[in-house]
């Protein structure tokens, strides 16, 4: 059906923690892949490994604590997880960049963003001071930024959040990626500046045809983003659809609950809200069987002791789930 | 709902927030404009849903309300009791109808006391009951907000986000008050917790009467909660009225912007909506632009909008808006 080429094909993914009061096993045997130009939305809770799963794929987590292991990562037909770091680094930045959820913490304050803008284009592009300074001021210009010149010599306090991350946007795209990474990169902005965000990054990437993979909690940005959706749950992929089907055919009771539980702008008003009972499980010591099943209204037997692998449901429709919900039975 | 009671009343309260220089003789250089000059009133029994960016005012207007911020100018009526003139014992005495639940509920519970000593706190303050009665209402209040009062000797840092913020709700609660301000309760849970908690303090509403001023940016959350909606730019109120008619009959363009700018779960829709993006960013609050303050993002303003500062006036029946050109 889709006939792009797959640019980043993830297997078995598995990263785990040391901590002091034993194994956190943040991201638990991942698998999916991404096309040339396809804009992937990932959800998911808090703790629910959808920021490590992609700092493991980028090798940004110390070793130890981290242990991140793989079948394989394979970027652009390179085993990037066994490249040595060396080669990663020319990766990062270049053909895979990534922006994050908190552009305060992500921008070196004692230093100007002009500085942070040309770095990666004096590194990887080569280009002299001269010539990385006009493309900085380019690029501030592009993710519209006014005046971009004279802002060069600004300091991160100096900007808005919503400034600051624009500006991130603009170092990410410096190297014209093949693949750019946004960690929730609006959670921290208000609605209004969040659509602004939203509008323009899809215009860049239209301009660019570069793929993106957008990491969120809100279920509404990615309706209006993504073109596919994978939902994680305690370090699982639950469920990898098309984003039409996730919403209106959504085959993981978690996703089900999910989107039932949120209240709409423009439906009916539901006297109750419908929730999801319980907590997410302990990533210390996770259940035998499926994750979701103590807070699964689909629960069957087979559900505690056996955990579901990802399998396809129907042609670019995979789902973890023993039960078919629609019936209430096992398939 | 406006022949119901007004339990209370907002009158052009305002507050500034002064800005100083100097070490030693502090001079007044300016001011933070957080709150200025806002009028609404809130019936019993209902929720009023208060929205708006961050830094617009919205928290500093629940803590002025409750003079947890001493107010620059305006008056607070509570059942016809101002409280802007109480003195610090009648306000304490008062305290007792009016509370508030926090934002972060990892910071607003003490991490050295226990979850029964939080909740019991305001009844130690107003000397409610004997030791063992307190205890009883303190298991009671557990029970009420979905927790098990077998946790009464637990810390804070033993529970979760969502259970935090219920230990939050229940303290409250402890004293049987009327009116909560609930001060963005559920910004800081996940997504699915989130309707556990507005679940709950729906229950409780209906339960003991409660009157709410619910403060939140998320506007999906709310029109679900929500009686009646007042909407804040800038220290100023844009637009109030009943929530229906809030999303069938938007009039401030900010409110229209704010609303456009809410992503929905529906992808087919969500694709082919228009949304109204605002150009640049807030103004800030210490320096904000003349006449009506939103003219400067404002996508139809007009040359009056510069100039004069429009009015808060009543358009029809229940619903406020302050613009020139509705």
């Amino acid at each position: 059906m889709d006939n792009r080429e797959v640019i980043l094909d993830i297997k078995n993914l598995r990263t785990h923690f040391d901590t002091q009061d034993g194994v956190v096993h943040a991201v638990n045997g991942i698998t999916y892949s991404l096309r040339a130009g396809e804009t992937l939305g990932i959800v998911g809770e808090s703790g629910c490994g959808k920021s490590v799963s992609m700092l493991s794929v980028m090798r940004l987590l110390p070793i130890p604590p981290a242990h991140i292991y793989s079948d394989e990562i394979n970027f652009l037909g390179k085993d990037i997880s066994k490249l040595p770091e060396s080669e990663m680094r020319d990766i990062r930045g270049s053909e895979i960049a990534m922006i994050f959820q908190d552009p305060m913490t992500s921008l070196n304050p004692v230093l100007t963003i002009g500085f942070q803008l040309k770095e990666p284009l004096i590194k990887h592009m080569g280009m002299t001071d001269e010539e990385a300074a006009t493309r900085a001021a380019e690029l501030l210009d592009w993710v519209g930024i006014p005046d971009a010149r004279k802002r060069l010599d600004d300091y991160p306090h100096q900007f808005s959040g919503g400034m600051r991350q624009r500006a991130m946007i603009a170092m990410g795209l410096s190297c014209n990626p093949t693949l750019l990474i946004a960690d929730e990169p609006t959670t921290a902005l208000d609605v209004t500046i969040q659509a602004q965000l939203v509008d323009l990054v899809k215009t860049l990437q239209r301009e660019l045809g570069m793929a993106l993979i957008w990491i969120t909690h809100d279920l509404g940005v990615v309706a209006g983003l993504a073109e596919r959706v994978v939902v994680m749950y305690a370090g699982f992929v639950v469920e990898d659809a098309l984003v039409d089907d996730l919403y209106h055919n959504p085959r993981h009771p978690y996703t089900f609950s999910l989107l039932k539980s949120l209240p709409s702008v423009d439906g009916d008003i539901a006297e109750e809200l419908e929730t999801i009972e319980g907590l997410p499980p302990d990533l210390l010591g996770l259940p035998q069987g499926c994750p979701f099943a103590p807070r699964c209204d689909f629960v069957k037997d087979k559900c505690r002791q056996e955990n579901p692998l990802l399998v396809e449901f129907s042609p670019n429709h995979n789902v973890a789930c023993w039960v078919d919900i629609e019936t209430g039975e096992l398939r | 709902m406006s022949q119901e009671k007004v339990l209370l009343r907002v009158e052009n309260l305002k507050k500034h927030f002064p800005i100083t220089s100097g070490l030693i003789f502090q001079k007044q250089i300016g001011a933070v404009q957080a709150v200025d000059d806002i009028s609404f009133t809130i019936h019993k029994g209902e929720t009023l849903g208060l929205v708006g960016e961050s830094g617009c005012g919205k928290s500093t207007t629940g803590r002025t309300i409750l003079q947890l911020h001493e107010p620059t100018s305006g008056k607070v009526f509570y059942n016809d009791a101002d409280l802007t003139t109480l003195s610090a014992a009648e306000m304490r005495e008062l305290r007792r109808n009016i509370q508030i639940i926090f934002q972060d509920p990892y910071a607003s519970l003490n991490p050295r006391m226990t979850v029964g000593s939080i909740i019991g706190e305001p009844l130690d303050v107003h000397n409610v009951g004997n030791s063992k009665e307190r205890r009883a209402r303190v298991e009671e209040l557990l029970r009420l907000v979905g927790l098990n009062p077998f946790f009464i000797n637990r810390y804070p840092h033993e529970f979760s986000g969502g259970q935090r913020q219920r230990i939050g709700i229940a303290r409250a609660l402890a004293l049987n008050p009327d009116f909560i301000v609930c001060d963005e309760p559920i910004s800081a849970l996940d997504v699915s917790i989130q309707a556990q908690v507005v679940n709950l303090l729906g229950e409780l509403q209906e339960e003991f009467g409660l009157t709410y001023l619910f403060i939140a940016h998320d506007l999906s959350m709310v029109r679900h909660i929500s009686d009646r909606i007042a909407v804040m730019y800038l220290g100023k109120l844009v637009e109030l009225c009943g929530r229906d008619e809030l999303f069938a009959n938007t009039l401030h363009p900010y409110s229209q912007a704010l609303l456009s700018a809410v992503p929905t779960h529906d992808p087919a829709k969500e694709r082919e909506r228009k949304r109204i993006i605002l150009e640049g960013d807030v103004p800030s609050p210490s320096n904000p632009p003349s006449g009506c303050r939103f003219h400067t993002r404002c996508p139809i303003a007009e040359d009056i909008c510069k100039e004069k500062l429009p009015e808060w006036r009543e358009v029809k029946s229940d619903h406020w808006v302050a613009c020139h050109l509705v």
